[in-house]
């Protein structure tokens, strides 16, 4: 075994073990580094791998949350089943996004502003339609039954979490290895030379965006059960948007830990910067401390670290 | 092979073909060359697919490709490099050329073997390692090459793959595309070194402001007064001759 190896499952043992031994706040905040790596991965496939950028990733986020959302109160549907039916929406919204902005040729910042522009419009939409219950959000009746998908003990929403966080990895992990990954990559890099290698252009970045959102639906549809209430500024808010991309970026877009270590990293800063503002009087009145910071690590990764914090584990690996 | 007739590109009120016609047969390797802004790369990306020509005919393998997309022309066998080295500049040089190779093959195994006998028919197999954005000219020029092999093409359409060498690596280069063409690739370039062309090409075809004005094997061309007056202007020939 690899020294790499060891050292994955070391790390997943004690992700496993974590919650038998450690305070129910740090089960809470761990649930949410694997949560924010699980939706960052989605946005890392079609931003990172397929070099993509989009703004307006809670498109898909919400259309998986409001999917499953309505699947159950208004239609009955068990919430386990209201899950994949949520990952196909996304992934229906993806593909439709995917196709009207690529044959229209949007490309880097024009593609941005588009995705950004549809997260806006159906968050506007579902303020304004009756289905979505407007402004007022969507309740999920509590009922805390694993048959639900509502669980008493936070324990299992970590573990889901986890599972989730997983298998975005062993996604990103398949895409180093395998020709959509290859083809998704010289798309970023340079789409006329990927072209005249006989790649289909259009049809890879499809395709990443149909994956993208399917996942990133998924995402929606753990974040309804897990607080089992949704309203259009958190499902379709540009919050989300912007920590999917953040994530991923800070972390290192493109590579297989990136928003996992970005999750972490964000995570980190969040905690830490609300400690200090309960704990120094002066920074009570700063109110979102966290994005302050935020905004100075980005600028920071940026400039100094533009692969993420991903690099700082392999410097070595290129230019060899 | 390669049957081009008519082919006609315009760009808002400039021509930059007019109605060119060429055609290459199996195993040739033929030279495309003609002043600077003669409309070359432009032909060349017509034929690959990257723009759509006014009017024409362009038919490859027996199959009318006009107007198909490059990734089509692609899987069809033809295959163009750029002028313009576009490498994959944060990937390696292994990683590049296994794009190419992945055309034909989904197995990663075998794609990277493809993507090491590319590198190895253009003198690289010693930098696989190297990122893209890591290389020197020569080496972007070998990998624009190798990239394009890679593929499996029947031809090849190289677009100055000689450009901004020293005669050292022109010399190499030149021992490279021969080997390509032994290997049963056929070959369509563009060039501005002379030498190279008169070494490596079967035939000519000189195009200026977008036309077709001369075809005929290099010694044909070099004495060809309209082909010397493209280059060095009118009455030219007669002042060279005299």
């Amino acid at each position: 075994m690899r020294r790499q190896d060891v050292l994955l499952a070391l790390a997943l043992a004690a992700a496993i073990v974590l919650p038998l031994v450690a305070p129910g706040y740090l089960v809470e905040v761990s649930m949410l580094v694997f949560f924010l790596a699980f939706i960052g991965q989605s946005w890392n496939i079609s931003g990172g791998f397929a070099g993509q950028t989009s703004f307006g990733h809670a498109v898909f986020f919400g259309t998986g949350a409001y999917t499953s959302t309505i699947l159950q109160i208004t239609f009955g549907w068990n919430a386990w089943l209201a899950w994949p039916a949520g990952a196909i929406a996304g992934a229906i919204v993806g593909w439709i996004i995917a196709v009207l902005s690529f044959r229209a040729g949007l490309r880097g910042s024009y593609f941005a502003l588009i995705t950004l522009a549809f997260a806006e419009a159906f968050r506007i939409l579902a303020n304004s339609v009756s289905f979505t219950h407007a402004g007022l959000g969507m309740l999920i009746k509590a009922d805390p039954r694993p048959a639900n998908f509502q669980f008493r003990d936070p324990i299992w929403f970590y573990y889901l979490a986890l599972a989730l966080c997983i298998v975005s990895l062993l996604i990103a992990w398949q895409l180093t290895r395998d020709r959509f990954g290859a083809r998704l990559v010289a798309v970023r890099e340079n789409e006329d030379a990927a072209r005249a290698l006989g790649i289909d252009v259009f049809a890879e970045k499809v395709k990443a965006l149909t994956l993208s959102g399917a996942i990133a639906a998924a995402g929606g549809t753990f974040y309804a059960q897990k607080y089992l209430y949704i309203d259009p500024n958190i499902a379709f808010g540009v919050d989300k948007s912007i920590e999917m991309l953040l994530v991923t970026m800070v972390g290192g877009a493109g590579t297989i830990f990136g928003p996992l270590l970005g999750a972490l990293a964000l995570t980190g800063i969040n905690e830490a910067t609300r400690a200090l503002a309960s704990v120094v009087p002066a920074l009570k009145n700063v109110q979102p401390l966290s994005l302050i910071v935020y905004g100075v690590m980005l600028i920071l990764i940026v400039g100094r670290l533009p692969d993420g914090l991903a690099r700082l584990f392999h410097r070595v690996q290129r230019h060899a | 092979m390669l049957e081009v007739s008519g082919v006609s590109k315009s760009f808002g009120g400039l021509k930059a073909v007019d109605s060119a016609s060429l055609d290459v047969r199996s195993g040739e390797i033929v030279a495309l060359i003609g002043p600077n802004g003669a409309g070359k790369t432009t032909l060349f990306a017509t034929l690959a697919g990257f723009h759509k020509p006014d009017a024409g005919r362009i038919v490859f393998a027996n199959r009318d490709i006009t107007g198909e997309p490059p990734h089509r022309i692609c899987a069809a066998g033809m295959v163009r490099t750029f002028q313009i080295t576009q490498p994959f500049a944060r990937i390696n040089v292994r990683e590049n050329l296994m794009v190419g190779a992945y055309l034909r093959v989904q197995d990663r195994g075998e794609s990277r073997r493809r993507a090491e006998s590319a590198a190895a028919q253009v003198g690289m197999a010693g930098q696989l390692d190297r990122l893209g954005a890591d290389l020197t000219v020569a080496g972007r020029k070998r990998l624009e090459l190798a990239r394009a092999l890679a593929t499996g093409p029947s031809l090849l359409l190289l677009d100055e793959v000689m450009a901004g060498l020293n005669p050292t690596e022109i010399g190499e280069i030149v021992e490279v595309v021969r080997a390509i063409r032994a290997s049963g690739i056929t070959i369509l370039l563009t060039e501005h070194v002379m030498q190279a062309v008169m070494s490596l090409a079967d035939r000519v075809y000189v195009l200026n402001q977008g036309r077709m004005i001369a075809e005929g094997t290099p010694a044909e061309i070099a004495g060809n007064p309209a082909v010397v007056e493209a280059y060095l202007g009118h009455g030219a020939a007669g002042v060279l001759r005299a």
